[in-house]
């Protein structure tokens, strides 16, 4: 990894920097010998110690004993090591329901903004001149402008009348507030794919919706991806929206959930780190499979948006 | 809310016309002899759903509780039209205006908080270094991470972790947690947002760094130019582009700041760390329906402002690129 990263034709994650030239790698041609700037390492290695050590912690605490963990001392190892906590965890804040639910939401919320704002955008970018679907994309792009507390009333008022006070009330919201910045990401996207694949396409004799299904969406699984990864962590992570509009507390997501236990965990620090681990371990994983796309969303999200 | 739809058309223009010069290009390969083609009527199975859903759970909540805002609703039963009386007694509340104070002072002290280390970040991992893939790695796990859940971790910290290394080492200050502090309670939030919110800012400004040609910092070589001078004359004018988008985008954000606090004071100690967002969902179980839409119309109103501001400038910025 460390000389991949450093040499011109490596893949993966180091491919999108040598494709563009990097200045250190211009001056280091000319010279013909790399250096490595050590001090800057130093520093870069004490500085990761402020995202690792947090994490570290919650590991280490939620394997600790009851005993051990309420002694203070943050940073020594668990000894012995004890998964008790884990067990206690999961049967007080009964996990399986909440992972449940949290699963669910999130797939959802991944699924429907990527379907709704796929084919919105396609047939937005395909009907410019036609002033319903313009208008439509001003229209549906607006809600960038509106943050979630300022509808957060009505909208807890409207979902309990409509008997959406729940997780399915919760995912529609979600893939709502994704909508804007999906749609505005799709868009730019499909204006740089060229008509003249898809005329082809028609003049084998596919419909618009074959069209779409057969060519343009699979067309669109970068993008897709993209935007399913935004979705993924806007809604996995959640709390302010679940704890407003899901009324039952036992229908709860993952991160409303450590809060609402968050006084009955009182100073078993094992069983509330272990819970924070399992409620935190998701995201990472997929993060850690995924890291590429993340890196790539972000930085594509920001010059687009 | 016609104002939201206004400002988005307006400055949107230039979308606009990069669009239909794009469809312009088509036109001359398909459709040249008729205008407008007609419409295939799948296009509006497409469409309708999202309008239709988006139209139900954004627009309508949105005109209704700016409807409210002008009533004496108080969530439930009768209510009666008042006029402008909530937004009167909003900008005398001494709970929302203390409220606005702290998310205003704390936004604008992440914001730049994050943005320095972000960019010096970015500097570094950008630079003549090994490892880069994995320390690049490491730097983005706090964003994947709840931000609730991570400031229950940091309360750990900041309530046990740190008093104990306080009395352990003699510094009187830090033997109190600062959590029950109500002058230092703010700096904790502020620790754990930025924690959350720094790698965001620092892929955005990797690319931007990425952007910039070789032959640039060639020439200042040349030139002689100092590591320092190279990164003030050089790095940061030609990165002031991204340097804008991150601020504004991270404001805009951390106006809404909500459940970080939560996880970590829940508002106080007393009411010193509550946010505007926190004020305004006290609406929902205080009775004061609308009472808080008028504060949330007001905070949704300055949302706008920023958003314009932010189009304005980054345009600005397109239009150098």
């Amino acid at each position: 990894m460390t000389q991949e990263s450093t040499r011109p034709l490596a893949p993966a994650v180091a491919a999108s920097e040598d494709t563009r030239t990097s200045p250190a790698r211009r001056r280091r041609g000319k010279v013909g010998q790399e250096t490595t700037n050590w001090p800057v390492m130093i520093i870069l290695f004490l500085c990761s110690l402020t995202v690792l050590l947090p994490l570290y912690v919650t590991i280490s605490m939620s394997m600790k004993t009851s005993a051990q963990a309420v002694d203070g001392n943050a940073l020594s190892l668990p000894a012995p090591i004890d998964f008790s906590g884990f067990s206690q965890a999961w049967d007080l804040t009964n996990f399986p329901v909440a992972f449940t639910i949290s699963v669910l939401v999130t797939i959802g919320t991944v699924v429907g903004t990527v379907l709704l704002a796929a084919l919105a955008s396609y047939a937005i970018v395909r009907n410019w001149e036609h002033r319903l679907f313009r208008y439509s994309f001003f229209y549906l792009l607006a809600a960038m402008f509106l943050p979630f507390p300022v509808v957060a009333l009505p909208q807890i008022q409207l979902t309990g009348l409509v008997g959406l006070a729940n997780p399915v009330g919760v995912t529609i919201l979600h893939i709502m507030f994704q909508l804007s910045f999906s749609i505005l990401l799709f868009t730019a996207f499909l204006r740089s794919i060229p008509l003249e694949l898809e005329e082809s396409a028609r003049i084998d004799g596919a419909t618009t919706w074959q069209t779409f299904w057969q060519l343009i969406f699979p067309l669109l699984a970068p993008m897709s991806a993209t935007v399913a990864i935004f979705a993924f962590l806007a809604s996995w992570n959640d709390f302010m929206m679940p704890s407003l509009i899901i009324a039952d507390s036992s229908q709860q997501t993952i991160p409303v959930v450590q809060k609402i236990f968050q006084t009955q965990f009182s100073s078993n620090y094992n069983v509330s780190f272990a819970s924070y681990l399992m409620a935190m371990a998701p995201a990472i994983i997929v993060y850690l499979f995924t890291q590429r796309w993340v890196m790539e969303g972000v930085t594509q999200g920001a010059v687009k948006g | 809310m016609t104002t939201p739809i206004t400002p988005v058309s307006a400055t949107a223009g230039s979308l606009v016309v990069e669009a239909e010069r794009g469809q312009g290009d088509h036109i001359v390969g398909a459709h040249t002899r008729s205008g407008k083609p007609k419409v295939d009527p799948v296009y509006y199975l497409f469409l309708l759903p999202t309008l239709i859903l988006f139209t139900l759970f954004i627009t309508l909540p949105a005109l209704l509780g700016i409807f409210y805002s002008f009533t004496n609703f108080i969530g439930f039963g009768d209510w009666q039209l008042v006029g402008l009386t909530n937004y009167i007694a909003v900008f005398s509340d001494p709970a929302i205006l203390s409220s606005y104070g702290f998310t205003f002072g704390f936004a604008l002290v992440t914001v730049i908080l994050v943005n320095v280390i972000a960019f010096l970040l970015a500097v570094a991992l950008t630079s003549r270094i090994r490892l880069k893939a994995p320390l690049r790695a490491i730097f983005v796990i706090p964003m994947v991470i709840s931000g609730i859940v991570i400031a229950f971790v940091f309360k750990y910290l900041f309530s046990n972790s740190l008093p104990a290394l306080g009395s352990a080492t003699g510094i009187g200050w830090l033997q109190e947690s600062i959590l029950a502090n109500e002058n230092l309670a703010w700096l904790a939030i502020v620790i754990v947002s930025a924690w959350q919110s720094i790698p965001g800012a620092l892929l955005i400004y990797i690319a931007g760094l990425l952007s910039i040609p070789g032959e640039v910092y060639e020439a200042a070589d040349i030139d002689g130019a100092s590591a320092w001078v190279r990164l003030r004359s050089v790095t940061l004018p030609l990165v002031a582009g991204y340097v804008v988008i991150n601020v504004i985008l991270g404001f805009k954000n951390y106006l809404n700041v909500y459940d970080i606090i939560v996880g970590l004071t829940d508002g106080g100690p007393g009411t010193a760390t509550r946010s505007i967002a926190m004020t305004i969902f006290t609406g929902f179980t205080g009775g004061d329906y609308a009472y808080q839409m008028a504060n949330a119309t007001l905070f949704f109103i300055i949302a706008v402002l920023i958003s314009i501001l932010q189009l304005r400038l980054t345009r600005g910025k397109a239009a150098l690129s």
